[in-house]
């Protein structure tokens, strides 16, 4: 005869890791969705390459033990799906298993797993494939090809440590006057904006672009809804950004495109909604995710308009990584009581 | 009621909304029979113990003191019941603790009316005659504060009170025994406004209600004596609205500092029970011999609002009600804050406001699901009511860096209300962590943390 003794509280929110995590894998699901539709089997492909190879390396970690977490609790997934979603649809396939293995083994495996890295994971297999294959990483193709759904982009399946086949004669042999150059890179090079709505919708031109950020927005503001992601971050990312643009666009209108066009090119949705997000790697305190994201937002304009990348979300936001312990720490909730009173009721 | 809600700039700031399950505030107060054995202990709240003055074997009449206040912060006891006192020897208390009490065997054949009263004059005395009569009943804090209620009366004078605080918010999840009281007790509850608010020197007086409980703002409204010093208010339902800082927080909008008392900012918060009780007992010169307790679970058959004679065992208790005794857990409190029962002998005692009983496999205490790392999701930052960033404390708890926590992170302000345990998604029993630093930094005597 024995009665249970534990510590208050007694009752508990019906909430949890495992249920944050497969929420966002769900939220996800559209996007991937529409990302294959764009680019076809490659993009089907490089999705699960990626993801498998996330899922493999978790497990080879776990397996070495000390780490906390498991396959089961979503989060290498997670990782995988945003990965792929950051690379070239036709990006060979074996670089992103690369990615994906040093994703979760650099930046996440070594922290000691869940909840202990520094930096977002996918973001760190993206800067390690960004640096260790600069063509590969920068060479994008058009979306919406025909043939895409029987027909792997030819670079897609290059051999490991071969060159891989050049898509812009590919890209051009099946289409006429397209581009294979992404519109940020068009801006940056050729001084060419793509139309706003285009952008935002992914939908029309073959643009070289990611999923929809119009379908992102969608689908995070259904995760900010259920309370799993923060709207905090990514107001403030898009806020500041665009603040920043909207600055800088009347100095000179020639070179600096209108706020628009940096908020719905390149991976700038995807990043503020769905990578500076990542609740590991962002502060805790609500005031600490106002100034997080606002840095995020403007050091990604800052690195589009003067560096010699067209793109800089994950630079920005690896930056932004690293400052959240110190944004941390300077923005600790005010305390109860130390409010000048206000009386508001006789 | 909303718009007025709204007016006002809503309730403290973040705070939760843990399912209600008050599936008995719509059941009226009913009383348990007596037990064969009732255990009364000496020590059952902040303060020193009383001082035994009856012996083993001398009969005594339900409502005589059974045991004296030793000081001022100090209540004296009375016999629940009419019987025979068996022994005064040690017995274990809820907490697993044994403490000196006083063994009552009822008589079987009494009435069991209350036979001891002197009834008062309390118009006519001073306000340390006042105070007295208030400690004669022996009451202490009904809302789990048991700090002797005449003690707490005395405020000093450099803080001038304008405005007396009712608590009738019972923010806690399951409990309704406020409820009731307010509901079927709303005269009483006025006669201890008077008397406080008399010690006081006449404030006003906000009686604060949370939303879900419009028949007990109906019922005080009716008591309300003319004159409009005293009104009733329907705060926001909240965790923890309750918490003495979060009512004046809601009602006054004044914040108390930390490490102050509400009075030094004009505001002094009482429960209703204890006001009731109070009104009841110290004009008829009674003792507290019993109180409203909810008991319910879904391990109890027979849930309720139960009057329950202070002293009844507990297994007596849980037997009346159709409660199993194994495979348990026994809650003495609310599910948010209470304290699991170390042992089913202890007695019922004066700071019981609710009973509960769940089966063991059901429990969903934080403690029996699987612990995952802080993934700083940031909820206990946003639930907090203290504006306190459990997340961190948590991480320096862990490693052991209380300091750390008192200096920087403002660990002493925490009262242990269990939002950051409650939303935690990772599981991680953050106001445990929180209670075992506090307690090592009391042991650390050149901290004064």
């Amino acid at each position: 005869m024995s009665v249970e003794i534990r510590s208050a509280p007694h009752i508990k929110a019906d909430s949890g890791v495992v249920k944050i995590m497969r929420n966002v894998v769900w939220s996800l699901l559209p996007i991937c969705a529409f990302y294959i539709w764009q680019y076809g089997i490659s993009a089907l492909a490089s999705l699960v390459v990626v993801t498998a190879a996330c899922l493999a390396a978790e497990e080879f970690f776990l397996r070495l033990g000390r780490q906390s977490g498991d396959l089961g609790d979503w989060s290498a997934t997670i990782t995988g799906i945003l990965l792929a979603l950051t690379l070239p649809a036709g990006f060979p396939l074996w670089m992103g298993a690369v990615a994906g293995f040093v994703a979760i083994g650099l930046g996440k495996a070594i922290f000691g797993g869940i909840g202990h890295n520094l930096f977002n994971p996918a973001l760190v297999g993206r800067g390690f494939v960004q640096a260790a294959f600069p063509t590969a990483i920068a060479t994008y193709t058009p979306s919406f090809m025909p043939g895409r759904f029987s027909e792997f982009i030819p670079s897609s399946l290059a051999l490991p440590f071969m060159t891989p086949a050049d898509t812009t004669a590919w890209a051009a042999s099946h289409l006429d006057g397209v581009s294979s150059a992404t519109p940020l890179a068009r801006w940056k090079f050729e001084g060419v904006l793509a139309s706003n709505w285009d952008l935002l919708t992914s939908l029309s031109g073959h643009l070289a672009v990611g999923p929809s950020p119009l379908l992102i927005l969608a689908c995070g503001a259904y995760l900010a809804w259920r309370g799993y992601l923060d709207w905090r971050i990514p107001a403030a990312v898009l806020g500041s950004a665009a603040l920043l643009a909207a600055a800088l666009y009347p100095l000179n209108p020639q070179h600096f495109p209108e706020p628009g066009f940096v908020l719905f090119s390149g991976g700038l949705m995807l990043g503020a909604v769905y990578m500076a997000t990542d609740m590991v790697t962002s502060p805790v305190t609500p005031r600490g995710m106002w100034v997080y994201g606002a840095l995020i937002g403007a050091l990604t304009v800052i690195i589009r308009y003067s560096g010699g990348l067209p793109e800089g979300v994950m630079y920005a936001i690896l930056i932004g990584n690293a400052a959240t312990p110190m944004i941390e720490r300077v923005t600790q909730p005010p305390a109860f009581g130390t409010a000048p009173t206000k009386e508001t009721k006789a | 009621m909303k718009l007025f809600t709204f007016l006002r700039g809503e309730a403290f700031a973040r705070g939760i909304h843990p399912p209600e399950h008050k599936g008995t505030a719509g059941m009226p107060i009913t009383r348990v029979p007596f037990a064969p054995r009732l255990i009364v202990p000496l020590s059952q709240n902040v303060g020193r113990p009383a001082k035994p003055i009856v012996k083993v074997g001398q009969e005594v009449l339900r409502g005589q003191p059974l045991a004296q206040a030793d000081g001022f912060v100090s209540v004296p006891h009375h016999a629940p019941v009419s019987g025979v006192v068996e022994a005064i020897r040690l017995n274990p208390t809820s907490g697993g603790l044994w403490t000196e009490s006083v063994i009552i065997r009822a008589l079987p054949g009494s009435p069991q009316s209350v036979e001891w009263e002197e009834p008062q004059d309390l118009d006519n005395v001073d306000d340390s005659g006042l105070i007295a009569a208030v400690q004669r009943t022996g009451i202490v804090g009904l809302g789990g504060g048991v700090f002797p209620t005449h003690a707490k009366l005395r405020v000093p004078k450099e803080f001038p009170v304008d405005t007396l605080v009712v608590n009738g918010c019972e923010c806690e999840p399951y409990l309704t025994s406020d409820h009731r009281i307010m509901v079927e007790r709303a005269k009483d509850i006025m006669k201890g406004i008077a008397m406080s608010r008399r010690l006081l020197k006449n404030p006003r007086a906000i009686i604060g209600v949370e939303d879900n409980k419009p028949d007990a703002v109906e019922a005080l409204r009716a008591a309300l004596p003319p004159g409009g010093e005293i009104t009733v208010e329907s705060v926001p339902t909240k965790y923890p609205q309750g918490a003495g800082e979060m009512l004046i927080k809601t009602l006054l909008n004044r914040e108390v500092p930390p490490d102050a008392r509400s009075y030094s900012v004009g505001a002094y918060v009482q429960n209703v029970a204890t006001l009731a009780y109070m009104g009841a007992l110290a004009p008829r010169g009674r003792g507290f011999i019993e109180r409203v307790i909810t008991v319910a679970g879904n391990a109890v058959a027979r849930p309720g609002n139960y009057l329950v004679p202070m002293g009844t065992p507990l297994r007596f208790l849980l037997d009346y009600v159709g409660a199993p005794e194994a495979g348990v857990e026994v809650i003495f409190g609310g599910p948010m804050m209470g304290q699991a029962v170390a042992c089913l002998d202890a007695p019922i005692t004066k700071g019981v406001s609710g009973i509960l009983v769940f089966r063991a496999r059901d429990l969903e205490a934080p403690s029996t699901k699987k612990s995952f790392p802080c993934i700083k999701c940031g909820k206990c930052v946003e639930s907090c009511p203290m504006g306190l960033n459990p997340s961190t404390l948590g991480m320096l708890a862990a490693k052991r860096q209380y300091d750390t926590m008192a200096d920087h992170y403002r660990l002493g302000a925490c009262f242990e209300c269990g939002t950051c345990s409650y939303v935690c998604p990772a599981n991680i029993p953050l106001v445990q962590q929180f209670r075992v630093a506090k307690q090592v930094l009391r042991g650390k005597p050149e901290k004064a943390a």
